[in-house]
């Protein structure tokens, strides 16, 4: 566990380079952000088979639809914002709904962008992809989950919605941690709340866990890196076991993972449920990615006072 | 019969395209509701790809060294689903069924329940940039299909298919060939008093392609273009058809209404009248001849 931090972003490119070499039907579209995205790694050793589209990311998903009915698995990358709902209407009716073997792989997910502001702070994906039928959709949240998701759709025979972050995330497993697509890894035993997070905010969900833990509250941590199918099984095991959920994600609580936990939970266990996400507004610019996650309560401190509270919720409802 | 740069029967693809406006016709009155007036102005170049030019196998519809055609003016689907039928693809029952629930042969088209559709369109501008997807695929195998799109005047509103223009001239897709049903009219009228998208070749040619004028309802000059546009020269190429909105039945031509909406049961009756009447003229010239 001594490795440095990494993006997923950067490991998704290596993986990429790795899998072009094994599979010479892998294929990478590109909308003209290669350094950011990282396919500049398979582009580099695959020239003939990487394709940079310019920054027209609405022909560049139809493209890759086209290819895929010739039998290649493309890997269409560009920035979450700009896959997920400039191009939305593309992927759903020319990937998703003839079911092509298409992989869209973006990059830059939430807040955490900071910087660039925003235009392309993306918190609206994951409600908009979840929508979408046949789609596959994964959030996962360090370094050796992306790497194994990434083999994993490349084998995978279906259109793939995979979002990743920006900033460097540590390692939170070994590698050879069990990752099987729509069942959430569970990172922390606890049995008094369980929060569920997806992609970077499983870092802070550890971190909020632990901080939870020195205040007496044992909280099960699940990290949720398929948004879509949802593992309702662990859902309902949490919600039975442990009688609240906080949800934590670097999207909007409005449809992504909250929603997803929600739904489940509503129709099989109803218990508390408290969604820590962007609460429903734009957020803004921010030269320390981390500053500007705890201005906008998308960090671990939220994460443990949302547990705090439902904890505090529930004493009084058993009095 | 088909892959032949042979001059063409023209008689008899004129017959076949006779034939097949009047299941377009009868197929769109049973559905209730689609599109005659575009699938009248695409049905001859339809007819002279699956009839003269397209190499392809009905029984076996993904034989991966096919022709591909993709009708990116979804809409205008029955002038495909009619050629498809009368190839062999499927029975022509199935054209009877046409929007009906659970129907192959759905108000779009849908590469997973047509035998014969390429790919799935509808959304306007999407299947121009499908097509360069499908013409690279073939570009990288080192295949020798050619890709066909058919898209409208109207769909060049959009900006996507500017987007594919620019990336099939840069991928250098010879063997992408685009026809451009200009019948000029689109849903709310005439398309030069909504958005003017003439003139329509000279932009083609700015974007890097070959661009060829014709007569989108003479088979002879459909031909000529076409055999032009296979020599490769490094650049896609599109044909920009003058056709008539609603082609072959006298009360549509022209006529925006007849857009969209199937003809009321009197309207089949003549159609299918004036069409006969074309059809015994045909082999009276044919038996002339």
């Amino acid at each position: 566990m001594s490795r440095d931090p990494v993006a997923n972003r950067v490991i998704y490119g290596r993986t990429l380079a790795e899998l072009g070499a094994k599979n010479p039907n892998i294929v990478v579209l590109e909308a003209d952000i290669a350094k950011s995205t990282n396919t500049f790694q398979f582009g580099d050793r695959f020239p003939d088979r990487f394709f940079n589209m310019g920054a027209a990311e609405q022909n560049m998903m139809c493209v890759a639809a086209g290819l895929a009915t010739t039998g290649k698995i493309p890997f269409a990358s560009t920035f979450v914002m700009f896959a997920s709902l400039r191009a939305s209407e593309q992927v759903r009716t020319s990937i998703a709904y003839p079911r092509l073997n298409v992989k869209i792989v973006a990059t830059n997910a939430g807040v955490e962008i900071c910087g660039d502001g925003v235009s392309h702070q993306a918190a609206e994906d994951l409600a908009v992809m979840r929508a979408i039928p046949n789609m596959l959709v994964l959030s996962p949240s360090d370094p050796v989950t992306t790497r194994i998701a990434t083999e994993t759709i490349a084998e995978y025979d279906g259109p793939v919605f995979m979002r990743l972050g920006r900033q460097d995330v540590p390692y939170l497993y070994e590698d050879d941690v069990q990752f099987e697509i729509g069942k959430m890894i569970r990172v922390r035993e606890g049995d008094d709340l369980t929060i569920i997070a997806t992609g970077h905010m499983v870092t802070q969900a550890m971190q909020a866990a632990g901080i939870l833990a020195e205040k007496g509250i044992n909280a099960r941590v699940l990290d949720c890196h398929t948004i879509k199918p949802i593992d309702v099984e662990a859902i309902v095991a949490a919600a039975r076991e442990t009688g609240a959920i906080v949800t934590a994600e670097d999207h909007s609580i409005h449809g992504g993972l909250g929603g997803a936990v929600c739904e489940v939970v509503s129709r099989h266990h109803p218990v508390p449920v408290s969604r820590m996400g962007v609460a429903d507004r734009f957020c803004s610019s921010g030269r320390d990615w981390r500053k500007l996650m705890a201005h906008y309560n998308l960090d671990h401190a939220e994460i443990v006072r949302q547990a705090e509270q439902l904890m505090s919720e529930r004493k009084r409802v058993c009095r | 019969m088909n892959q032949s740069n042979d001059k063409p029967d023209v008689r008899r693809l004129q017959r076949i395209a006779t034939k097949l406006r009047g299941n377009i016709v009868k197929m769109i009155e049973i559905a209730g509701s689609g599109h005659n007036g575009g699938a009248m102005s695409a049905i001859d170049m339809i007819v002279y790809l699956y009839f003269h030019q397209m190499r392809v196998r009905p029984d076996e519809p993904r034989w991966p060294d096919r022709d591909r055609f993709v009708m990116s003016k979804g809409h205008c689907c029955p002038a495909l689903y009619v050629a498809l039928a009368e190839r062999g693809f499927f029975a022509e029952e199935v054209l009877w069924t046409l929007r009906d629930i659970e129907s192959a042969l759905q108000g779009h088209p849908d590469m997973k329940k047509t035998p014969g559709v390429d790919m799935t369109t509808g959304s306007l501008g999407q299947g121009v940039s499908s097509a360069v997807g499908i013409a690279l695929g073939g570009k990288l195998d080192d295949k020798e299909y050619n890709t066909f799109v058919m898209c409208s005047d109207g769909e060049m509103q959009e900006g996507q298919v500017w987007e594919a223009a620019m990336a099939a001239a840069h991928h250098k897709l010879e063997r992408m060939i685009v026809l451009v049903d200009n019948n000029k009219l689109q849903t709310d009228g005439p398309t030069a008093s909504i958005n003017n998208v003439e003139p329509i070749a000279p932009k083609w040619e700015a974007f890097g392609w070959n661009a060829h004028a014709i007569d989108g309802h003479d088979f002879a000059q459909i031909h000529e273009a076409v055999q032009r546009c296979l020599v490769p020269n490094g650049k896609p190429s599109v044909i920009v058809a003058e056709t008539v909105k609603g082609k072959g039945i006298s009360f549509m031509e022209n006529q925006v209404d007849f857009h969209s909406g199937p003809t009321k049961p009197e309207q089949t009756e003549q159609a299918l009248r004036e069409l006969d009447e074309r059809m015994r003229s045909l082999e009276q010239e044919e038996v002339r001849s």
